[in-house]
C-alpha cells in the first residue's frame, strides 16, 4: 500500500495524516485522468442531478403540498395528502387489484417461460427458428397485441371463447365480468414471455450435462432430476426473474390502460382499476399533482419492500456457481 | 433516465440482457456453428421426440394465431372482422388503402419514427460516452457513482413522472417531441452498464498504445471504443428503439392535449381503438384498428431481423477475441 511508511532509514519528517492522505490520494489518481473521467460521465451527472435526484427531492416536496398547476403554486399541506392515501378506497383497492394481479402473472410467467425454455432447450438445430418464432410476440406493439386481445378476448364473439366452446367449456365474459379481467390481462402477458423464456434457455444451457447422466445412473427419473438438478442449478436465473417480473407487474399500465381506461367513461369494472392506471388517472387526468405524488412514493416503499423480502429470503435457496454452501 | 426506463417494458429488457450476462454469464451461443452438440438436452426415445415436436409446433401455432388472426381481419370488411375466421370470407385489400384516409397513420408513423431515432441515437451515445469514463479512467468517487447508476434502475418511474412533466413545462416544451427522447441525452443507466460491461472487455494494450502514439482521451473513444463497441451499440440502439416505439404512456402525458396528427403510433392506435370502439356502439369500422396495428407491427419485425443478425455477429466477434 502506498500509505505505508517506511520502516529503515532516517524517521522521516513528522507529516500530518492529512499531508500523507493526499499524498497517497495523488498516487492513486492521476489528475489528468480523473478530470477526463469526469468529463466523460459529465452527461450522465447532470441528468442524475436534473432528471433522477432532483426530481425525487422535487417529487418529495410536491407530496407534501397542494399544487396548483394553472399558477404553479405549491401550498405546504403536510401529511395530508399521504392521509389521503388511506381515506381513498381507491388506493386500497387498486393496490389490491395490482397484488392479486403480481401473484397471479409471476408465478405463471416463471412457469410458463422455464416450460417454454426446456422445450427450445431439446431441440437441437430448429431451436433458431422456433425461438425467433416464440419471440415475435415481445416485439409487437402492446397496443397491436390489445387491440387483438381486446376482440380474441370478447365473451361472446371472441375466438378464445369460441375455442374453449370447441372443447365443451363456457368461457367467461373475459372483458367485463369483475372476477375474470385480471386473468384477461394475464394471459396478454403470457402471450409475451419470450423475455423471460430467452433468460431461461441461456441459464438452462450452463447446466452441466454430466450432473444429468450421474442421476440417471443413479436411477432419477425426469422428474426427479428436474428438480434435484435443474431447478437448484438455474435458481439464480428464477430469483432474477422473480424479482424483475414482480417489479414491473406492480407497474403494470399499459395493457389495463388499453383494455379497460381508454375512454374515460367509468364503464369498466373497477377489479381493473390498477394501481399504476389510477396515479396516471390522478395525476394527468384530475392533476392532483401532490396526492399523486404521495402515491408514487408509496408504491415505491411497497416495491422496495417487496423486493427487499424476496432478497432477504429468497438468496437462501439459490445456488451460486463457485459456492460451497 | 428517460421516461421510459422504469416501464414493465423496459424492465422486462433489462432483465432478459442482465439476466443472460450477469445471472446465468455469457450469452448463449446456439447459433454459431462451433456450438458443442452436447449441451442440447436432446430426448432419445421416439415417442418423446414425437411429443417434443408436437408441443413445439403447439405452441408455435399458439403464439402465431393472433398474427394471422390480426393479418386476417386486416382484410375483412366491416362487418365481419369479428367472425374469428382464419381466411376472410370477403377479401377486402382496400382497408390497406383505406385507412390511411380514414387516420392520419402517416403522421403518427413519421411522429414515431422521428422520435425513436433520435431517442435511440442519443441514448446509445451519451451512454457510450459515459460507459468509457466509468470503464477507462480512474477518478475518486468512481465505483460509488457507478452503484449510483446502478441504483436508478430500481427507481419507479411513477416517482419522477410529475416533477419532469413540471420541468418539461417550464421550459415551455409540452406538446413538442423533447419530453419523449431529450432526457435520453444524459444517457441511461441500463444502457450505460451495458456499454461498460463491453467497454471492460477490451484489451488495455490497445488503448495504452494509441496513448504512446498520441491520442487524446476523446480520440482513444472516438478511434478506438467507439468502432470496437458497434455490436453492443447497436443492441442499446435497438432495444432503446422498441422502448421508445411502444412508449404510451408518455405520449399520453405530452402529446395526447395536441392534435391527432401530433399522436404517435401507439397514442393514435389508443385512439383509433376508442374511435372505432367494438363495445361501444357496435360494430364500427374496426378493421382500420386492425390494419394500422398490423403496419406499426411491421418496424418491430424488421428491426428484429436486423438487430437479431447484429445480436448474433456482435456475441460472435467476442467469442473470437476470447
Amino acid at each position: 500500500m502506498t500509505t505505508a511508511v517506511r520502516r529503515d532509514g532516517p524517521a522521516p519528517a513528522p507529516v500530518s495524516r492529512r499531508v500523507k492522505r493526499k499524498a497517497a490520494f495523488r498516487s492513486k489518481y492521476n489528475r489528468r485522468e480523473s478530470i477526463a473521467g469526469y468529463l466523460f460521465i459529465a452527461p450522465w451527472i447532470i441528468g442524475f442531478l436534473v432528471f433522477t435526484l432532483g426530481a425525487m427531492v422535487y417529487s418529495l416536496v410536491i407530496s407534501f403540498s397542494d399544487y396548483n398547476l394553472a399558477r404553479n403554486t405549491a401550498t405546504p399541506v403536510g401529511f395530508a395528502n399521504y392521509a389521503q392515501l388511506f381515506e381513498d378506497p381507491k388506493v386500497g383497492l387498486s393496490l389490491m387489484n395490482t397484488l392479486v394481479y403480481a401473484l397471479m402473472a409471476v408465478p405463471l410467467e416463471i412457469a410458463f417461460a422455464l416450460f417454454l425454455a426446456m422445450l427450445l432447450a431439446r431441440v437441437g438445430k430448429g431451436a433458431g427458428f422456433f425461438r425467433t418464432v416464440y419471440y415475435l410476440p415481445k416485439m409487437t406493439p402492446t397496443v397491436a397485441t390489445a387491440s387483438v386481445f381486446l376482440l380474441l378476448l370478447n365473451g361472446n364473439s371472441g375466438a378464445i371463447n369460441k375455442g374453449l366452446e370447441v372443447i365443451g367449456i363456457q368461457g367467461p365474459q373475459w372483458l367485463v365480468d369483475p372476477a375474470w379481467v385480471k386473468p384477461s390481462i394475464v394471459l396478454m402477458t403470457l402471450w409475451t414471455v419470450s423475455g423471460t423464456m430467452v433468460i431461461f434457455l441461456a441459464a438452462l444451457k450452463n447446466v452441466p450435462r454430466d450432473l444429468y447422466e450421474v442421476a440417471s445412473l443413479d436411477g432419477a427419473g425426469p422428474v426427479r432430476q428436474f428438480f434435484a438438478i435443474t431447478i437448484p442449478m438455474i435458481s439464480s436465473a428464477i430469483f432474477f426473474n422473480l424479482i424483475v417480473l414482480t417489479i414491473a407487474a406492480f407497474q403494470t399500465f399499459d395493457q389495463a390502460y388499453l383494455l379497460f381506461w381508454r375512454d374515460q367513461s367509468n364503464a369498466s369494472p373497477e377489479s381493473s382499476l390498477f394501481y399504476a392506471v389510477y396515479l396516471f388517472q390522478q395525476a394527468f387526468r384530475q392533476f392532483n399533482f401532490g396526492f399523486a405524488a404521495a402515491m408514487a412514493w408509496l408504491l415505491f416503499m411497497i416495491i422496495m419492500l417487496i423486493t427487499f423480502i424476496q432478497m432477504k429470503f429468497g438468496n437462501r435457496f439459490v445456488y451460486y456457481e463457485g459456492d460451497d454452501h | 433516465m428517460s421516461l421510459t426506463e422504469s416501464s414493465p417494458e423496459a424492465v422486462r429488457l433489462k432483465g432478459q440482457v442482465i439476466g443472460e450476462q450477469a445471472v446465468t454469464g455469457p450469452p448463449p451461443r446456439e447459433d454459431l456453428p462451433s456450438r458443442k452438440p452436447d449441451r442440447w438436452y436432446k430426448p432419445k426415445s421416439v415417442i418423446g421426440k414425437i411429443v417434443l415436436w408436437i408441443a413445439l409446433i403447439f405452441f408455435a401455432l399458439l403464439f402465431m394465431y393472433p398474427f394471422v388472426w390480426l393479418l386476417s381481419a386486416s382484410l375483412k370488411p366491416r362487418g365481419q372482422v369479428f367472425d374469428n375466421s382464419l381466411w376472410p370470407r370477403t377479401f377486402v385489400p382496400d382497408n390497406y388503402v383505406e385507412v390511411w384516409d380514414q387516420l392520419p397513420l402517416i403522421s403518427w408513423m413519421f411522429n414515431s419514427i422521428a422520435i425513436a431515432l433520435l431517442a435511440a441515437t442519443a441514448v446509445a451515445v451519451a451512454s457510450s460516452v459515459v460507459a468509457f469514463g466509468f470503464a477507462y479512467f480512474t477518478f475518486p468517487a468512481r465505483n460509488l457513482l457507478f452503484g449510483l447508476v446502478l441504483a436508478t434502475m430500481m427507481l419507479p418511474g411513477a416517482v419522477t413522472m410529475i416533477p419532469q412533466y413540471l420541468i418539461w413545462k417550464e421550459i415551455g416544451l409540452i406538446g413538442t417531441w423533447v419530453p419523449l427522447w431529450g432526457a435520453n441525452l444524459f444517457g441511461s443507466a441500463f444502457y450505460i452498464f451495458l456499454q461498460r460491461q463491453f467497454f471492460l472487455g477490451l484489451p488495455r494494450e490497445l488503448f495504452e498504445a494509441a496513448r504512446i502514439d498520441g491520442a487524446s482521451y476523446w480520440g482513444l473513444f472516438r478511434r478506438i471504443a467507439m468502432p470496437l463497441s458497434i455490436p453492443s451499440f447497436i443492441i442499446v440502439f435497438v432495444f432503446e428503439f422498441q422502448a421508445s416505439w411502444n412508449n404510451l404512456q408518455a405520449a399520453l402525458i405530452y402529446l395526447n392535449a395536441g392534435s391527432v396528427e401530433e399522436f404517435t403510433a401507439p397514442l393514435g392506435i389508443a385512439y383509433a381503438m376508442t374511435k372505432y370502439s367494438p363495445t361501444a356502439g357496435g360494430h364500427g369500422d374496426y378493421q382500420y384498428v386492425m390494419v394500422a396495428s398490423l403496419i406499426i407491427t411491421i418496424p418491430m419485425l424488421l428491426i428484429f431481423a436486423f438487430g437479431q443478425r447484429y445480436f448474433i455477429e456482435g456475441v460472435a466477434t467476442q467469442g473470437r477475441k476470447g
